[in-house]
């Protein structure tokens, strides 16, 4: 059993927890993920490392399906069956230069760790996010602390820059010379950054986030193909050269089970609507 | 000793061999000759004292049996049920050879399982060491180390990246072949003796190599859990599983039960499944059991099936289709699978291991109608933690090299199991972590540390 420390809502149906697991935060670092379980009943769900405090780790979540509609509903002293990581490879860092680090939307999560580590491997770091509108901005506050400059974009152009943050990057790469970059959103979002990075050569890093079951390397389910070869995202990854990515087969893939995930959603959703909004297992 | 039906077994996920009353048990204990050299114990990977508990059984002693198999094997009621005994104990029954030999794993089960019904007796520990061991791997190996590591004494940390300890033995077989509550039954037997388990620890994750050599030995168990694909196109459509995605999803995870439990699966209506060993008749009835009408196809022929016999004949009744000497070469789809293309292999020479090499008939292909595509053509050993370890000397299918002791090339790093044999069956395993955890310690009495 691990302990949620601390719940808050971060922007519509955003959510952040911080669990208490020793053996995760003591060792976690940059690019890593765990794996967590609700209760018995639950799926093993992978989530990113956004940050790290003592014995605790947190994490950043969308309440969209069973897994995380159920993880949002969670308070401050509850806790959850099972946390197993730090899993994956560590983020590459290194003293490039000049980093860019962009997330959108709820991948913005992971930026706050990934930033921190290379500004103290002694790097001048961009930061860029975005998100549909200023409402779903995340982490503005705390990477405007982090990064040497933060360039802020929103599809409708309610906060920031009107555009998506691959048009900030491609402005900006017009203006200066940046040696590595780390797009963590969406998959459609990567593909289309890391295609405007492409050009002037900068070396580019994707955070896959493929369907797992386990997360250490048994099952295959995360396989993705990178440079035309069959990689695991869990063991070898979860952070590839985003110029060998085959984005379009990730986004096929993640579709698998759309239709499972609809109907546990929405069955989650009838059996607990008339509670006051606790676990259906409480 | 009826099995259940197919017709009826297939729908649920209970075990399709009831097992021994006493009665039976009774009458076929006392079919044993009792050899003064016994072959069957020779044949025994944990070299069980088959006669003695077999005559104990005979004579209505069913604790004394337990008593007698737990000397050397902490885990029989799985051992009982999923060790191929036809190639070991009961093929090595001198009654055999003109009649049926002695159901020795059969005898084994019943003893275990009565022994359970009644409650466990705590096992006997010896006064505490002062030495600290590592286990990495819950599985039939890491459990069997643990267990003999424990009983001499020494403080043993077992480390699992998993939810829950077992290994294999949770995620890989069926719970129609093994029961998971037994095998939660046999693991809190070893928790008794004293062993601390941590699970969601992956070691060289959550655990260090530094954390890790603080001890004063590892054994390393950590299976051979890292799926092959076959490596044809079509392999990425959605619908395509290998065996260990497929069976961890329903054993481990219960995806049978969806949407009672959250982890969904693809239960298919037509399934191909590529590969002739025990982890493939294992998927081909799961498959079943989710509903789908399965083909099982094979690169050999039948008599080459690697697969115990039981399990294949139990396929066959269930109403696996099996197509031999065929090999898939394309996976059919858009998104989803659609079918396999399959070509027909010719068995000819052999190879290095005397079985028969197959290649492929020019224009002999024929495609299946599938929606869902199998593939269990092998695993080999994890290379997550062993790639990382300083020195260490690996063998040619990535597994771990080891003395016949279970010695590794780096000091007090043990291995046992399918890390250092390849992928091989639990009571292998088994047999080389007593091997391995006999000679740590050894090992620490010999460097003082005890």
């Amino acid at each position: 059993m691990y302990l949620i420390e601390e719940t808050k809502q971060l922007a519509d149906r955003v959510f952040q927890i911080w669990i208490r697991a020793p053996h995760v935060a003591r060792h976690a670092k940059a690019g890593q993920f765990l794996m967590i379980r609700v209760a018995e009943t639950g799926e093993r769900i992978p989530l990113t490392i956004s940050a790290v405090d003592g014995d605790s780790v947190r994490v950043i979540f969308m309440a969209i399906g069973k897994t995380t509609t159920w993880l949002s509903r969670l308070a401050t002293g509850d806790t959850v069956l099972d946390v197993a990581g730090p899993l994956g490879r560590p983020s590459e860092i290194k003293p490039y230069g000049t980093c860019a680090v962009i997330g959108g939307g709820v991948g913005i999560a992971s930026i706050p760790i990934i930033a921190a580590a290379a500004k103290r491997a002694g790097n001048y770091v961009i930061g860029i996010i975005g998100a549909r509108n200023s409402a779903l901005l995340i982490l503005e506050e705390e990477l405007a602390g982090t990064c040497d400059e933060l360039h802020v974009a929103t599809d409708d152009g309610s906060g920031g820059t009107h555009g998506f943050v691959s048009d900030v990057l491609k402005t900006a790469l017009q203006k200066q010379k940046i040696d590595c970059a780390w797009v963590v959103g969406p998959a459609m979002m990567m593909k289309v950054t890391s295609m405007v990075t492409k050009p002037f050569g900068v070396k580019t890093f994707v955070s896959l986030n493929p369907i797992m079951v386990d997360g250490t390397g048994m099952c295959g389910s995360c396989r993705v193909l990178v440079g035309g070869t069959t990689r695991f995202a869990c063991v070898d990854g979860p952070e590839f050269d985003a110029h060998q990515v085959d984005f379009d087969l990730l986004i096929q893939r993640q579709r698998s089970y759309l239709n499972e995930e609809k109907s546990a959603i929405e069955e989650y959703l009838v059996h607990t609507c008339q509670c006051s909004g606790g676990s259906p297992h409480a | 000793m009826l099995e259940r039906p197919p017709r009826e077994r297939i729908h649920d996920f209970e075990e399709v061999d009831p097992g021994l009353s006493q009665e039976e048990a009774v009458a076929e204990a006392m079919r044993c000759l009792q050899c003064k050299k016994p072959s069957c114990v020779a044949g025994c990977p944990v070299s069980v004292a088959i006669p003695s508990f077999v005559s104990a059984v005979a004579s209505w002693d069913f604790a004394g049996a337990a008593a007698i198999i737990k000397e050397e094997n902490m885990l029989p009621a799985i051992c009982g049920r999923v060790c191929p005994q036809e190639s070991q104990c009961e093929g090595a029954c001198i009654l055999g050879v003109k009649d049926l030999p002695v159901k020795v794993g059969a005898l084994e089960r019943f003893v275990a399982d009565w022994e359970r019904a009644q409650g466990f007796v705590p096992p006997a520990r010896s006064q505490s060491t002062g030495c600290r061991v590592a286990v990495v791997g819950s599985g039939p190996a890491g459990l069997c180390g643990a267990a003999e590591l424990a009983r001499r004494g020494h403080t043993v940390i077992l480390y699992e990246s998993l939810h829950a300890p077992g290994g294999v033995l949770l995620y890989g077989i069926p719970s129609f072949r093994l029961p998971k509550d037994i095998v939660q039954a046999e693991v809190a037997q070893i928790e008794a003796l004293g062993v601390e388990i941590r699970t969601n620890h992956l070691v060289g994750r959550s655990v260090t190599l530094e954390d890790l050599f603080a001890f004063d030995a590892v054994l390393l168990a950590t299976g051979a859990g890292l799926p092959y694909f076959i490596g044809i196109p079509g392999e990425q459509l959605a619908g395509v599983y290998s065996a260990n995605e497929f069976l961890t999803r329903v054993n481990l995870m219960r995806a049978d039960r969806f949407p009672a439990y959250d982890t969904p699966i693809r239960r298919g209506s037509r399934v191909v499944v590529a590969g002739g060993g025990n982890v493939a008749m294992d998927a081909a009835r799961v498959a079943v059991r989710l509903g789908a009408s399965v083909t099982l196809v094979y690169r050999r022929n039948e008599e080459d099936l690697p697969a115990r016999r039981a399990e294949v004949v139990r396929a066959k009744e269930e109403g696996v289709n099996f197509e031999f000497c065929a090999a898939p070469v394309r996976i059919l789809g858009e998104s989803e699978v659609t079918g396999v293309t399959c070509v027909r292999m010719v068995v000819c020479a052999q190879d290095g291991n005397m079985r028969p090499v197959p290649s492929p008939v020019e224009g002999s292909s024929f495609t299946l109608d599938a929606d869902l595509f199998i593939g269990a053509i092998g695993q080999g050993p994890n290379p997550l933690l062993i790639r990382e370890i300083p020195g260490i000397a690996r063998g040619e299918v990535g597994n771990v090299e080891v003395d016949p002791d279970g010695r590794t090339s780096v000091s007090r790093l043990f291995a046992a199991g399918d890390v250092a044999t390849g992928a091989a069956t639990v009571i292998l395993a088994m047999g080389g972590a007593k091997k391995a955890a006999l000679a740590i310690d050894q090992m620490l009495i010999r460097s003082g540390s005890v």
